[in-house]
């Protein structure tokens, strides 16, 4: 009787900190109000002008259906790029806690590392997700004042929560990787920066602005690219007519998508609770 | 009883030693302050003692656990109240202290009874739905102090609580962490530059250059000195202090433009020297020992003097 009491009160002293840390994630990010047009609408803009600019050169992939614009293929990238702007926004919240302090009390609170580290990842990627929503639900409609082409969407429930949980697993792998980063540098500064040498040109070769080529050298970096198969993976998802293509190197098949995907969030989450199980110097002022 | 047990304890950032070999007992229910200038080694001190920092040699124990091995179990039974605040800017003092009663595992009607409590213990209560970048240094200060005192903490460490206080604020903190100490028997230790924060400790330690040069209690380490304490300005203060040997045997600390003379009967001495160097004394000041006394006792420089240099 006592050992299962006790047990509930260690469930409860893991899974209480999480939550409470997720729910403040969430709480600060809509109280700046800035972020939340800033993740959506910098994506929602990328989508209207390139999709317009790009019209004329771009060369539909041989697996596209026939008469596929470039803003419709440019739609399930746009969605991955909210989740990663998302996602790497709020991780950089790791270093104004840091600053501000907020990060040490939490230190020495009675939180193992591993639930300080779900409770941010779990912030993040729910926050990635509300964001990736509000742009599935926009984007449809700026077809009816001329600015997006007619997305027809025939997918079942099931369907649906295939695509949000595959979302949301790209949306955790990336969280952890921005943590990983947030987590070893102590200026915001240093965080944009790292963001346009790397995030922005992982974003770029995932596939998500211009296909993956047959061959030649930009088609084995991208291949390698973690993010090539979250992309291409929502792409199946997004649109079932897809499921009869045969894999490419444009489009792999949706289980290596799907296992690819798994490994970078092993990883990226196995980074992240390593680095933050060091007692480090940073961490202290 | 013993609070906190270090015993050998030294600290280095790289090459920059820290701590160095520090050993001292604080006990249970008493307010300890460790007092010494900017880059002394306190703050260090605070970080292992409130697990933040590894423990890289030597041996601490809080509250009879060791901080090197079972870190877990003291984060538990002590609050620690930071020199930059904790709390999240963005929230409202209420919602700060839910947050922290979660991640100490405290929830529902207990959590809610709890916050209640510390918010009018420390005079908050009608500020408790403000955000926490309204309120002003003292009131921030509170809620930080209200933010550690929510898990009923056994022993609570608090870096430099004063700082941004004004005098009135300061006086209020004060007043409520010996209430603190004398009807809940909580362990105290307050990390501190500021002479007269350390006169209301029970029992200080004075660290300089990592190294703990005296403890004890207030009155015991002025007692260490003897006597008056006789400062004494000149035009030639080198000078003077050269014909104060020749004259009465008396060796003074030479301390920038000042000659520092402790003495018994220190009166007495006075008027002698004022007799025999009426032109060379500028001014002359004889007072009881302060601690600040005591520091250059201890370590034959001025409190301020190693943070006027690095500056």
């Amino acid at each position: 009787m006592i050992r299962t009491s006790l047990t509930a009160a260690n469930e409860t002293a893991f899974w209480l900190p999480i939550w409470t840390l997720t729910w403040r994630e969430l709480l600060r990010f809509f109280r700046q109000r800035s972020r939340v047009v800033g993740a959506l609408g910098q994506p929602l803009i990328f989508w209207v002008l390139f999709g317009a600019g790009l019209r004329g050169s771009f060369q539909a992939p041989e697996w596209a259906p026939s008469g596929m614009s470039y803003q419709e293929y440019f739609f399930p990238g746009v969605t991955v790029m909210i989740v990663l702007f998302t996602a790497i926004f709020s991780t950089i919240s790791i270093i104004e806690d840091r600053r501000e302090g907020f990060l040490q009390g939490v230190l020495v609170a009675p939180v193992s590392r591993l639930a300080l580290v779900l409770g941010k990842l779990s912030g993040g990627t729910l926050l990635a997700l509300i964001q990736a929503a509000l742009f599935l639900l926009i984007g449809p409609l700026l077809h009816f004042v001329g600015l997006g082409p007619s997305l027809d969407w025939h997918l079942s429930l099931v369907d649906w929560l295939a695509m949000v949980g595959f979302l949301g697993l790209v949306a955790f792998a990336l969280t952890a990787l921005g943590y990983s980063m947030a987590w070893s540098l102590d200026s915001t500064q240093g965080f944009h920066a790292l963001m346009s040498v790397f995030l922005m040109p992982m974003w770029l070769l995932s596939g998500s602005f211009f296909p993956v080529p047959e061959s030649g050298w930009l088609s084995w970096v991208m291949r390698l690219n973690p993010l090539t198969y979250g992309v291409a993976g929502l792409r199946r998802l997004m649109s079932p007519i897809l499921a009869e293509v045969s894999a490419s190197s444009s489009l792999p098949s949706l289980s290596t998508c799907f296992a690819a995907t798994c490994g970078f969030c092993v990883l990226t989450v196995t980074l992240a609770c390593w680095l933050t199980h060091r007692r480090s110097v940073i961490n202290v002022r | 009883m013993i609070a906190i047990r270090v015993d050998d304890l030294s600290h280095a950032y790289g090459e920059r030693l820290a701590l160095n070999r520090v050993t001292f007992e604080i006990r249970r229910g008493e307010i300890f302050g460790l007092l010494g200038p900017n880059g002394g080694g306190k703050t260090t001190l605070f970080r292992v003692l409130s697990t933040l920092l590894p423990v890289q040699s030597g041996h601490v124990s809080v509250l009879d656990r060791d901080v090197a091995t079972n870190s877990a179990a003291i984060r538990q039974r002590i609050g620690v109240t930071f020199q930059a605040p904790s709390l999240d800017r963005r929230l409202t003092v209420r919602e700060n202290l839910v947050h922290q009663g979660h991640l100490y595992g405290l929830r529902g009607r207990e959590l809610a009874a709890r916050i209640d409590d510390r918010l009018a213990r420390l005079g908050l209560t009608d500020r408790m739905h403000a955000s926490v970048n309204s309120l002003s240094g003292g009131l921030q200060r509170r809620a930080e102090i209200a933010k550690g005192m929510l898990h009923d903490p056994e022993l609570l460490l608090l870096d430099e609580p004063s700082t941004g206080l004004d005098p009135g604020a300061r006086h209020d903190l004060w007043r409520y962490l010996q209430q603190l100490r004398s009807e809940s028997g909580v362990t105290i230790v307050v990390t501190t530059h500021l002479m007269d924060e350390a006169e209301k400790c029970d029992r200080l330690g004075l660290l300089d250059r990592g190294q703990l040069v005296a403890l004890g209690t207030p009155a015991e380490l002025r007692a260490e000195i003897g006597g008056d304490c006789l400062t004494i300005s000149a035009e030639e203060p080198a000078e003077l202090s050269q014909r104060i040997t020749e004259r009465f045997g008396i060796e003074p600390k030479l301390l920038g433009q000042t000659l520092r003379i402790e003495r018994v009967r220190g009166h007495e001495l006075l008027r002698e020297l004022v007799e025999a160097f009426p032109e060379e004394i500028t001014s002359v000041s004889l007072g009881k020992p302060s601690l600040e006394d005591v520091f250059i006792a201890k370590t034959g420089h001025r409190f301020w003097e190693e943070e006027g240099m690095k500056n």
